[in-house]
């Protein structure tokens, strides 16, 4: 089964056994002792597939070598028998026929260097794809594990510290309302800059005699000396 | 090899500059497998839960719990899940032991400011995700 079916099973089960289940400690030893393995046996096989390779070339070069004898060979006997040398063209014949033995020798060896060639190539696809496999079985079950393990650490110090006693709703709330709060004191911060800096600057146009503000004192007493004209008038 | 610690060294500085200046403090959880809580200024709510295993390392944040979930909308909030899965940049919705996380995973030689990259969307994707599933939670 892989690794995600094991996973999906236990998770079906209880979460709780995820951690221990999963993650049989010697079950991570037995893969990581089939990994090496595999590697060991991947380093023998690539070794004799060297071996194997240089030897189906070596016959693939005889086989083409006792061919071309044999055909020189051929061409020899049917030279001897125009110019009237059956013997010759027999003795050649002789020959013609050790060659063909040969080269059926050399063919027979080429095949079998060259099913064993395939046999470890094969042999060798099939130890990475197990040496992938294992890896991601044991990655993963390392992970789960390491997950598992902090989660439960995680889970621990929530509940002791109290911190998840809100709900997420609440959290949220909390958290706005400390946005909005930081956005309402950065407003008000800034209305106070500006009502000072306006204020400041009211002052200092004032000190410098300029603005409305200025002369209102003598308007209002240019107001009451003509209420007092007017009063002073009407008694007479 | 460094510990996770060791490797997350700096993080909360790089983490705070990328959230505008937050104050990120970083805190080890005690436990077997070694995992680091950073938790970020005005998101105390969402701490980041950073851990490292031989082959990647997992950034968690943890959403609500399966009680949390309305039962009447519980299957069409875990379509949304799983629809939303892909969509999300650097981040994917699980569940541990009953609780709804969002996570991102990195390769164990990620560098630091990937870590933080990832931190930073994970915070911003959770809160951004329970903005809009709020409606699924009673």
């Amino acid at each position: 089964m892989s690794v995600i079916g094991k996973i999906v099973t236990l998770l079906r089960g209880s979460a709780r056994e995820l951690g221990e289940s999963i993650v049989d400690a010697n079950g991570v030893r037995i893969y990581e002792q089939e990994i090496r393995d595999a590697r060991d046996a991947i380093a023998q096989a690539k070794n004799n597939l060297t071996g194997v390779m240089a030897k189906e070339m070596q016959s693939a070069r005889e086989i083409e070598r006792v061919r071309a004898e044999t055909a020189r060979l051929e061409n020899l006997a049917i030279e001897a028998l125009d110019k009237g040398k059956p013997d010759l063209a027999e003795e050649v014949a002789a020959k013609v026929a050790e060659q063909e033995a040969e080269l059926e020798k050399q063919t027979q060896l080429h095949t079998d260097y060259t099913q064993q060639s395939n046999r470890l190539k094969d042999l060798i696809k099939a130890s990475e794809a197990k040496i992938r496999e294992h890896e991601r079985e044991v990655q993963m079950a390392k992970a789960t594990e390491s997950v598992y393990k902090a989660t439960q650490s995680i889970s621990e110090n929530i509940v002791a510290s109290g911190s998840k006693l809100v709900s997420a709703k609440e959290s949220l709330e909390r958290i706005k309302k400390r946005h909005e709060d930081q956005a309402d004191r950065m407003t008000a911060a800034d209305t106070l800059d500006q009502e000072l800096g306006t204020k400041a600057l009211e002052l200092r146009l004032a000190k410098a005699g300029i603005g409305e503000d200025i002369h209102r004192k003598e308007k209002v007493m240019e107001r009451i000396r003509a209420r007092h004209e007017a009063a002073a008038a009407d008694k007479v | 090899m460094k510990s996770l610690q060791e490797r997350l060294g700096g993080l909360d500085v790089i983490l705070g500059a990328r959230l505008g200046g937050a104050p990120v403090s970083l805190q080890p959880i005690p436990g077997e497998i070694p995992v680091i809580q950073a938790v970020i200024g005005g998101r105390e709510e969402l701490p980041i839960f950073i851990t490292a295993s031989d082959d990647q390392v997992l950034c968690i944040c943890y959403l609500w719990t399966d009680e949390e979930i309305i039962p009447a909308k519980r299957s069409e909030l875990l379509e949304l899940l799983l629809d939303l899965n892909p969509a999300i940049p650097l981040s994917a919705f699980g569940r541990v032991e009953g609780r709804y996380v969002l996570f991102g995973a990195l390769a164990r030689d990620a560098h630091i400011d990937d870590i933080a990259s990832d931190v930073a969307a994970l915070s911003d994707n959770a809160i951004d995700a329970l903005d809009a599933l709020s409606g699924y939670l009673s």
